[in-house]
């Protein structure tokens, strides 16, 4: 059995049954109760489970982060919400430093069992501090592990899998998908990290992304095929395990490639993601693999310049035009 | 300890304050003990048996007064690289801490993953120094949300030097304390110096006691050079603590008798005079003089348990040194617990496997 969700109530459902099963579970974060959430991502959170267990925080993101750090490592399961991806950029310290690192300078016997969720990603003219796309920064670091859902059913399955971990999960939404509907699997069906899902078989080049991204792909595939060309598009789920295995297999049968992120060129996922193709398919390819990102400038605030600085459905079809020397 | 009964003539400050004397043998005997395992990993360092040593000579009085209330057994530590005294009261041994100097496979701490002098020790309740200043206080203040929220009546105490209060952590672990009244005690060991900046360059109006008013509990001052003042202000935050009453903020008024690290010569930036100012009130010279003045110490006394001690430092680094280097094909445990990457990190849910991606290990034959 399956129900239609938005990604918000996947997300928001999940983390309700969550928190009646395991006690241990406390939410923290700016505006998460009595406001609910500024994505509404915690609506009747707040009566529901009491003060004591989902903290509206003072404006603190280091300081919040810190101490849902203190409380993991005490054995609490904080779920940290952050306004924005943007803002978790004052909280660096102790998600790249501590979070990351405590496991393994504590020889082992310290978990942090943190999930740390919010938007990222560019919304509708919200400018370069609210617009950013993080996840390799976040990738980078051996510690964390970094999920990037693209659907309710993703949201839900990899969200599970976080609230059972043991490490610290950066958990990255997109705005933009939270209205977002689609078919979600009822019953406890944890997605785990690492597993690809290939949400379009084909065989003529392979696109790969994640998150927002993925719903790009998808469409430029749709219009590929009209145009006659299959693409196989691959929607990653997680950013760190990376899922080698299913994008090498899927480029070793398509001999073309095409990485789609949201985020700025220089030193992206997709550029390592270009790296474990070429490492694991080089033989096979028939094309150099192309990058569509993000333009490499600080997001402008005009929705005409915004538009462009923004990966396109056109941008993916030429790129998997030029693979196939159509252009 | 020495099993020495004084006669109580007249009422003295300890017995004032409810301590034994036995108490006061034994908090002399870890200042004692910090000092001699504190100058052996000196010596150990500039023997090239270890790479660098960070500790805290003149500031274990106020770590033994501060830590002398604490329900050891209970109650939390989250220290900072100069809490050798602290951790050794604490219930670690000078071997736990001459194994993280070494890095050797069996340091308590980290395994030999983290640098000597970042004390954390599970088993003892503390918990866990990193190296960005700070960093611990809001951890002290999540361990401390932790036990209200499950009534557990366990107390944390969190140390720093006076360095660290600029940074926003020590701002916002010490504002989120103060709304949510959290059984916590923040120390702070004002030694003047951060590395080499001076309080005025570090503390505007020079007093970090103070800012607690800010946040809406007491800030005591107390002079580390007595250690029965900083009982005594330790004891009061300890008890407003565990009567639901929130947080303290203590500021130990201390001297750095050594150098910041075995990497920095305060020689360099503090004036002569002020260097040997500050050994006058040396907390091991100053309790020593009040054990005297109650006769719980003399020259025959002190040479004994200097004996003693020596023993259990030399034993203690000829068993650290013994122990083996951590096994090279272990070092990739502990970045995570459980494996969701095969082909990256053997977590330890998964341990052994092979190493595809990155060979930096050498394998069985010790060649890379």
């Amino acid at each position: 059995m399956a129900q239609v969700l938005t990604f918000r109530d996947a997300l928001r459902a999940t983390l309700m049954e969550e928190m009646d099963r395991n006690p241990a579970v406390v939410l923290l974060g700016e505006d998460i109760g009595v406001y609910q959430g500024t994505f509404r991502i915690t609506a009747d959170f707040l009566t529901r489970f009491g003060p004591k267990r989902v903290i509206d925080t003072p404006i603190s993101e280091l300081g919040f982060v810190g101490a849902a750090v203190g409380m993991a490592m005490l054995g609490l399961r904080p779920v940290v919400e952050v306004m924005t991806w943007n803002f978790s950029l004052l909280a660096a310290d102790q998600i790249l430093n501590n979070a990351a690192k405590l496991r393994y300078f504590s020889g082992g016997q310290v978990n942090v069992p943190l999930v740390i969720r919010g938007p990222n990603g560019a919304g509708v003219q919200l400018s370069a501090q609210h617009s950013q796309s993080l996840e390799a920064l976040y990738a980078h670091f051996p510690g964390l592990w970094v999920v990037a859902p693209a659907t309710p059913a993703d949201a839900r399955g990899l969200l599970l899998t976080a609230l059972r971990g043991k490490d610290p999960v950066v958990f990255l939404e997109n705005a933009a998908l939270y209205g977002a509907k689609g078919e979600v699997p009822d019953g406890d069906a944890p997605i785990p990290f690492g597993q690809a899902e290939i949400m379009r078989r084909g065989h003529d080049v392979t696109i790969i992304s994640y998150s927002r991204m993925v719903h790009l792909a998808l469409t430029a595939a749709e219009q590929l095929a009209q145009t006659g060309i299959e693409a196989e598009v691959i929607n990653l789920r997680t950013l760190r395990p990376l899922d080698r295995e299913t994008l090498i297999r899927s480029v070793r049968r398509t001999h073309r490639a095409v990485v789609v992120q949201e985020q700025w060129r220089p030193f992206g996922a997709a550029a390592e993601i270009a790296a474990v193709i070429y490492e694991g398919a080089f033989d096979l390819l028939d094309a150099p693999v192309e990058r569509v990102t993000g333009a490499d400038v600080p997001m402008p605030y005009a929705r005409n310049l915004e538009l462009l600085a923004l990966p396109h459905e056109r941008d993916i079809v030429a790129a998997v035009q030029r693979t196939l020397y159509r252009q | 300890m020495a099993m020495h009964k004084t006669k109580a003539v007249t009422a003295t400050r300890h017995a004032a304050l409810g301590l034994s004397d036995q108490d006061l043998l034994d908090m002399y005997y870890y200042i004692a003990l910090a000092r001699t395992l504190d100058d052996r990993m000196w010596v150990l360092q500039r023997a090239g048996k270890a790479m660098f040593v960070i500790s805290g000579p003149g500031h274990e009085g106020c770590q033994v007064g501060a830590m002398w209330p604490m329900d050891k057994k209970n109650d939390w530590l989250v220290p900072f690289y100069r809490s050798v005294a602290a951790c050794l009261v604490k219930g670690m041994t000078p071997k736990d801490i001459l194994l993280g100097l070494f890095a050797r496979a069996v340091d308590p701490s980290s395994g030999g993953r983290q640098m000597p002098g970042h004390y954390g020790h599970p088993g003892v309740k503390i918990l866990s120094t990193s190296s960005p200043v700070g960093t611990q206080y809001p951890h002290a203040v999540g361990i401390a949300y932790a036990a209200k929220l499950r009534k557990t009546g366990e107390v944390t105490m969190v140390a720093i030097g006076e360095g660290g209060t600029s940074q926003g952590d020590w701002h916002e672990a010490l504002n989120w304390a103060g709304i949510y009244k959290l059984p916590v005690i923040f120390v702070v060991e004002n030694n003047f110096y951060a590395i080499s900046v001076p309080l005025h360059k570090q503390v505007a109006g020079e007093s970090v006691a103070a800012r607690a008013a800010g946040y809406g509990f007491p800030g005591v001052v107390a002079d580390g050079s007595d250690v029965l003042e900083c009982y005594r202000v330790a004891k009061e935050a300890y008890d407003r603590a565990r009567r639901g009453e929130g947080p303290t903020l203590i500021e130990y008024r201390v001297e750095r008798l050594g150098s910041h690290s075995s990497d920095d010569q305060q020689e360099r930036y503090r004036p002569k005079e002020e260097i040997e100012a500050a050994r006058r009130r040396d907390p091991l010279v100053t309790f020593r003089a009040y054990l005297e003045s109650v006769g719980l110490m003399d020259e025959p006394r002190g040479q004994a348990l200097t004996a003693r001690i020596k023993r259990e430092i030399d034993e203690a680094t000829d068993s650290a040194d013994a122990e083996p280097l951590p096994d090279p094909s272990t070092a990739e445990r502990h970045v995570y617990a459980t494996q969701h990457d095969p082909t990256y990190y053997r977590a330890d849910d998964q341990i052994p496997g092979p190493h595809p991606m990155h060979p930096w290990l050498p394998g069985p034959d010790g060649r890379r």
